[in-house]
């Protein structure tokens, strides 16, 4: 339990000449639950997007599973937990096919779905707890219950790594109690799990370690360690409302 | 019903129609879930020039228009991903540049070429060649074919482009491969819907029914079925009553789509009252 699944050596992002992430050095072992906090545009989002392969690094190196990224094939054990799916609201996209879409891999599109992909499938959702739903439309369930379908689409991957961005926003206190509840479930089934929050509150019994990135300039790692987060480092996630607030679209118009 | 099938060219007629009626629903609901409703109105207006070009350089205008919406469709995918052109400004681009070009080389053409030009504009029943049945015939299979295979992972790439990324999934082949088969069914329907109105028989069936709809699966049967309606009807409906196909066909999904909203709003206030 105790290697190193994801490995992070003095990484540096850079987006138009201007400093995202500087000199990152992060070591994850399975079975951790982080929680990666700091304000926006500290780099949160930067750096899960720098592990899962989006983001090309300037320097630096990453590794998973003790694999180099470039040379990263395994990727179905990295799964990754939107807030949303951009494309289920445009059109029906059912609670089951939603679930199943984190099936789809290019070496399986000369065959159909196999008996044991449906099988996990549905039990994620049953896991969830939201088997009765399979056959309604993903937007017709509240917000929480599609963060919970979101989660049983990674679960169904069978993934050692579950990366969540901001799971408990915008959550009611019912939603995030059934949410945190089920993230304890899947903790204690070893995978590891790395949340991006602004609310460490919400979760904060479950992680094992925090992170607090935009510390300076020069260095964007401030505190690393077991929750709680030290008081020097702690000024970002009570400012929920900031958050909501950055988050609001760019405002077009007014562009000759 | 039997005076239309007595005529070899609206024989022809139907099958092309039933054609495009099957395939543009099919690539239109990946469309729409990409947000890229207008897209087959951009590959339309390229093909537009594809036509032009063929007056002017004596060509067949299938594969000629083909091959300028392919062109087309790998231009608009460079420049969405290499530039900081958004995603709609790229395709006014192409809105603009295929009309034009396409007006100018077919003004530039010999003959009579300008005039028929509106045959292409809004479908035309008699145009319909012994020899194009076999083109479009091959195209839509082709369709059907690429669909079976990467159907899966369009789905993904549509429903959110990184994490289709983080499985592996080759995103940029994938937008690709779908303005790819929308120039296809662009061409195979315009002919008999036309070239400013072939991409509503990919959007409109689509949006009738997501009206009803709780799934992918069964909006993209649904539209199949709603396209392939309106498309065979609309076009033996113009043979009667003497209008060009294109906006016989387009009218009625409007009207599909008219009445199943209407009747969409009980039935969907019942589910809520049974969830």
């Amino acid at each position: 339990m105790s290697d190193s699944i994801i490995g992070i050596q003095r990484l540096c992002v850079e987006f138009d000449g201007e400093h995202v992430l500087e000199d990152v050095d992060i070591d994850i072992k399975a079975g951790e639950f982080v929680a990666l906090l700091g304000p926006n545009g500290s780099g949160k989002t930067t750096l899960i997007r720098a592990i899962l392969g989006l983001e090309q690094p300037g320097h630096g190196k990453i590794s998973l599973f003790g694999t180099p990224i470039k040379r990263f094939k395994d990727w179905h054990r990295i799964a990754l937990v939107p807030q949303r799916l951009p494309g289920a609201s445009s059109i029906p996209v059912s609670v089951w096919e939603t679930v199943m879409s984190g099936q789809i891999r290019p070496r399986s599109r000369w065959r159909l779905f196999s008996r044991s992909e449906k099988l996990s499938a549905t039990q994620a959702l049953k896991d969830v707890d939201l088997w009765d739903r399979r056959h309604d439309r993903l937007d017709a369930l509240s917000g929480g219950q599609q963060r919970r379908v979101l989660v049983a689409r990674a679960l169904a991957c069978q993934s050692d790594i579950l990366v969540m961005d901001e799971p408990t926003a915008g959550l009611d206190a019912a939603n995030v109690a059934a949410l945190s509840l089920l993230l304890a479930g899947i903790k204690e089934q070893g995978k590891t799990i790395i949340v991006v929050t602004h609310e460490l509150d919400d979760i904060e019994h479950l992680v094992t370690r925090a992170i607090v990135l935009g510390a300076s300039k020069h260095h964007s790692v401030g505190y690393d360690g077991p929750p709680p987060v030290p008081g020097a480092f702690a000024h970002d996630h009570h400012h929920h409302h900031d958050a909501i607030i950055d988050k609001a679209p760019p405002v077009i118009g007014m562009q000759p | 019903m039997i005076a239309l099938l007595d005529y070899d060219f609206m024989r022809r007629a139907l099958v092309a129609a039933a054609l495009v009626g099957l395939i543009a629903p099919l690539i239109g609901v990946f469309l729409v879930q990409r947000r890229l409703a207008l897209l087959g109105d951009g590959m339309g207006h390229v093909a537009l020039m594809g036509v032009g070009l063929a007056f002017l350089l004596g060509t067949a205008p299938i594969p000629t228009a083909m091959v300028t919406a392919a062109l087309g469709a790998f231009l608009i995918e460079f420049i969405r991903n290499r530039s900081r052109t958004a995603g709609d400004v790229a395709l006014a681009l192409l809105f603009y540049g295929g009309i034009a070009g396409g007006v100018l080389f077919a003004s530039l053409a010999p003959g009579k070429a300008s005039s028929s030009l509106n045959s292409y504009l809004f479908g035309s029943l008699s145009t319909v060649a012994a020899g194009d049945l076999w083109a479009l015939g091959i195209l839509a299979i082709s369709v059907l074919v690429i669909l079976a295979i990467f159907g899966r992972e369009l789905f993904a790439v549509c429903l959110d482009p990184d994490i289709a990324q983080v499985q592996g999934i080759r995103v940029r082949a994938m937008s690709t491969l779908m303005a790819i088969l929308a120039a296809i069914v662009v061409v195979v329907g315009m002919r008999v819907v036309g070239l400013l109105l072939v991409s509503a028989i990919m959007i409109v069936p689509v949006a009738a029914a997501q009206q009803l709809t709780r799934s992918f699966r069964s909006t993209a049967v649904i539209a199949v079925i709603i396209g392939l309606i309106s498309s065979v009807a609309g076009l033996a409906g113009s043979f009667y009553i003497e209008v060009p196909p294109g906006p016989a066909i387009v009218m009625l999904a409007l009207a599909c789509f008219a009445v199943l909203a209407i009747v969409a709003v009980p039935i969907r206030r019942r589910r809520k009252e049974l969830a």
